[in-house]
């Protein structure tokens, strides 16, 4: 395969790039080699824009343009092993594995001789981030380009060594071989020696899906024992020598002031260092019973400020609609009026979703070390970049002198794409002379990181007496606009994102508003459905024509069962679909109503998923089977709870998140389809469970439930 | 005032110079540097940081160091014997009943700890024992497979 490669190798002293500046790549060019030894480099510099993903309403991100970066790049050294480097990170969604698949499959090479060197800000090109599940299709092809590109290089050298025409080379197993001849030599034998680096344009081609040989494999994720050991290291598992341990002092509610400070009982204490900056007041010491100390000898009065209530959200919500309309918060097509005009039935339903929280397991930590003027900063972030920006703003030093790195994290969610913790933790060790560890509370993890937004949505709509779509117009205000457009076909249609300013900190979450829009539509899909008299999958294909989405309802109706009997009282099916971000998903509930109780058992839930190619079915499989399960707990019960800018409900105690027993019998139905481009797979199989319950609790009871969650206090109450 | 306490980790002796009321996970993590039990919630309520003591199933975060003194503490870092995994490791990696792993070791901690109890427990059981152990990612299912698979697998060697 050729790739579109500078003309020539050349010494990295001199090479220009053909496109591209180096202004995100941090690490100077004479000290690549130095840092990695010998070998062959290859850097990939793209043109793409990517689609960004939905922020949450409030403060949107602003990136700098993307083109012109270097996104990726590759190294191999004298003894064949490959490096390569990216700015994603690893947050459990297992993409350490599938992008060194992609890269040991490109280079044919064994996986095993794959490192990847993931989300540090120092040795990692620059990247917007982990999230809107862009890693596989993006990251995965530009590591396949290098790939690609290395290999290409690779035989370049053989054929010059060997004087042979580089097309009649072969390369495979990690070896370059010349058939006519006879002769090989390995990646290690043509890298020895070498200071080569080349720089590719994004656009070189890439071996299709249906050529894979290492990608497409179920291959286990790497490190995996250094899990079930406890051995690996999370931030929060960080111990530089002379460690201090950080405390922070939270205001009483969210937008108070600090009017008082009294901090001469902890300065007296040994050992310990207090900072007050603006309404920022922390603390570190040379052990956390110290640094918990410090802070409870500190004197704080602070000013708060009326804030409304859980009770009065939704109304809120919808009297504070901003004023200003973008126009891509608008979609309209054909005329509502005519459409309603024409419809047989009409129908119009309102929904609400209440403030969830990621809650990952591993809080936000961070480890910060403030050595020769430059700040060094562990933390398990999203966004290592972004992070790096926030902390030399709080700082007051350059992006230069700051260096965040990412190990493996304890899970995200869309909930850590922030540097709260970092730069909590590099302002107390800017000010300690010590490096700082700060681990957030499970309170302060509730309480001071940010939610999925709360919402309400509206639909209006109608059906002909054949059971077809005439109109469809969806408001949703506040809770984003992702997945907010129906895939059902009606030539009738106004679809509108009304934007609310923030009464709690809001941002993203896996799926973010796809799960709301969704639960909202399939709900109401199903209203429609019941109104025509037609089975609820049948009322969907009737107005269907995405043959995508068709195909993973059609899947996941052929592994459930549906149309299925009912066996006994209480029970009830239902389903639900949908697209987003390029994958398509389809969940099929049974649940079980106790009658008596009002109890809501999740009995089984089929998922079938479509995200194009699959890079590594094993890795798939957790995440779809994870999202249902995280789905289950927005879906059923879960719902942040707040009063006079407090949050009442901040622990796992009254905040109640799927367990064990809440778990259903699971399946689920990938679709590989070797014809289509790998999609992301992290976010689009949490968003059809909700709907799919809520329609299955329909089936059961007659019980129509349009608020999310469902079931927080059984049926009964609900 | 802080002052020395003794305890039997893993078999080892270790003396600690800390507070008798601080909670056992800290301990264990900031001063002996066995960081493989996690703190999740620090309330008892997530099971991430799970010990064995005298073989019980404890919250290491709830539990005050004194309370410790004289005990047998296990913590994950005591489960592998001379690079062997415990059977219920082995199973977790093979099952590969983890995403973001931070739940691992309390998981597996619990585990080992019900296995004690009841060698053979019913699939019921086990989703009830481990009923206070959060995996946020959803691997619940693969949990209960591994958990399944090590059941089988002891049961094998002893016969």
């Amino acid at each position: 395969m050729s790739t579109k490669m500078n003309d020539v190798a050349i010494e990295p002293e001199r090479y220009e790039f053909r496109a591209g500046s180096l202004r995100e790549f941090a690490l100077p060019r004479r000290d690549f080699f130095k840092f990695l030894g010998a070998g062959v480099a290859v850097f990939a510099v793209t043109k793409n824009v990517f689609a960004m993903q939905e922020t949450a309403p409030g403060p949107r991100m602003r990136f700098p343009e993307l083109p012109k970066e270097i996104n990726a790049w590759l190294h191999i050294g004298e003894e064949g092993e490959v490096t390569v480097f990216t700015g994603k990170v690893e947050v459990g969604q297992n993409v350490r594995t599938s992008l060194a698949q992609s890269v040991a499959d490109e280079l044919r090479v064994p996986f095993s001789s794959v490192q990847i060197v993931m989300g540090d800000t120092k040795l990692t090109p620059f990247d917007m981030g982990t999230f809107g599940s862009r890693t596989t299709p993006t990251m995965a092809p530009q590591l396949r380009r290098v790939s690609a590109a290395a290999r290409d290089l690779l035989v370049e050298i053989a054929a010059k060594e060997w004087n042979v025409p580089a097309q009649r080379l072969r390369a495979a197993g990690a070896k370059v071989t010349d058939p006519a001849s006879g002769k090989s030599a390995s990646y290690a034998e043509l890298a020895r020696g070498k200071a080569l680096a080349h720089a590719i344009l994004s656009e070189d081609p890439i071996t299709p899906a249906s050529e894979w040989t290492i990608a497409g494999k179920p291959i286990p994720k790497v490190d995996a024992r250094a899990f079930v050991t406890g051995k690996h290291q999370y931030t929060p598992d960080l111990r530089p020598g002379s460690l201090y341990f950080a405390k922070i002092l939270r205001p009483p509610s969210f937008g108070a002031t600090l009017i008082s400070y009294d901090d001469s009982k902890t300065k007296a204490m040994a050992n310990v260092v207090a900072v007050r900056d603006g309404d920022f007041v922390g603390v570190a010491a040379a052990s956390l019973g110290e640094a918990e100390r410090a802070l409870a000898a500190l004197h704080a009065e602070w000013k708060e400020v009326p804030q409304i209530s859980d009770r009065e959200l939704f109304a809120y919500l919808k009297k504070n609609v901003s004023d200003k309309v973008e126009d891509r918060d608008i979609r309209r097509l054909g005329s509502i009026e005519q459409g309603l005009g024409g419809a047989a039935h009409q129908l119009q339903s309102t929904f609400t979703i209440a403030y969830i929280a990621h809650a990952p397991l591993e809080p936000r930590a961070a480890v910060a070390e403030w050595k020769n003027g430059e700040m060094t900063v562990w933390t398990g972030t999203q966004r290592p970049f972004a992070v790096r920006v926030e902390v030399a703003n709080a700082l007051h030093i350059s992006e230069d002198d700051v260096r965040v790195i990412v190990p493996d994290t304890g899970s995200a969610y869309g909930g850590k794409h922030t540097g709260d913790a970092a730069v909590e933790a590099a302002r107390l060790a800017k000010a300690a002379g010590h490096p700082v560890k700060l681990i957030w509370t499970r309170e302060e993890e509730f309480t001071w990181a940010y939610f999925r937004p709360a919402g309400v949505i509206e639909i209006k709509s109608g059906i002909n007496a054949e059971g077809k779509l005439t109109a469809w117009e969806f408001h949703n205000y506040h809770s984003g606009s992702s997945g907010i457009e129906t895939p059902y076909d009606v030539a009738n249609r106004l679809t509108q994102y009304h934007s609310v300013p923030l009464i709690l900190r809001c941002g993203s979450y896996r799926g973010l508003a796809a799960t709301a829009n969704h639960f909202a539509r399939e709900t109401h899909m199903d209203e429609l459905a019941q109104a025509a008299r037609l089975d609820p999958l049948e009322f969907r294909m009737k107005n269907l024509s995405d043959s995508r989405l068709r195909a993973v309802l059609e899947s996941v109706a052929k592994t459930f069962g549906w149309p299925a009997k009912k066996t006994e009282d209480g029970q009830g099916f239902g389903i639900a679909g949908g697209h987003e971000k390029g994958s398509y998903v389809a969940t099929a509930a049974e649940i079980f109503v106790d009658l008596a109780t009002g109890n809501v058992h999740v009995v089984r839930l089929v998922t079938a998923f479509e995200c194009g190619a699959i890079v590594n079915s094993n890795g798939l499989r957790n995440q779809v089977i994870g999202a249902n399960i995280q789905g289950l707990g927005g879906a059923l019960f879960e719902a942040i709870q707040f009063a006079n800018g407090r949050i009442t409900n901040p622990h796992f105690a009254s905040y109640r998140v799927p367990r064990f027993r809440d778990v259903p019998q699971i399946e689920a139905v990938l679709l590989d389809r070797k014809d289509i481009a790998s999609a992301g797979a992290g976010e689009t199989p949490i968003m059809a469970v909700a709907p799919a319950v809520g329609n299955a609790i329909f089936d059961a009871t007659g019980n129509r439930l349009r608020s999310l969650p469902l079931v927080p206090n059984g049926l009964k109450q609900a | 005032m802080a002052k020395p306490i003794e305890l039997k980790v893993n078999g080892k002796t270790f003396s600690v110079k800390t507070y008798s009321q601080a909670p056992l996970l800290f301990v264990l993590r900031d001063d002996l540097g066995l960081t493989g039990a996690k703190y999740g919630c620090g309330e008892g309520q997530c099971g991430a940081c799970t010990v064995l003591i005298d073989g019980q199933p404890r919250r290491s975060c709830q539990y005050p160091v004194s309370a410790a003194v004289g005990k047998a503490i296990t913590t994950i870092e005591g489960l592998e014997k001379n690079g062997e995994l415990h059977p219920v490791q082995q199973a977790f990696l093979d099952e590969e009943a983890f995403q973001c792993a931070y739940c691992t070791s309390g998981m597996i901690m619990s585990s080992v700890a019900l296995l004690r109890q009841k060698p053979n427990p019913a699939e019921a059981e086990i989703v009830q024992f481990l009923q206070g152990n959060i995996c946020r990612c959803g691997t619940h299912p693969r949990i209960v497979a591994a958990v399944r698979r090590a059941v089988s697998v002891s049961r094998e060697r002893r016969s």
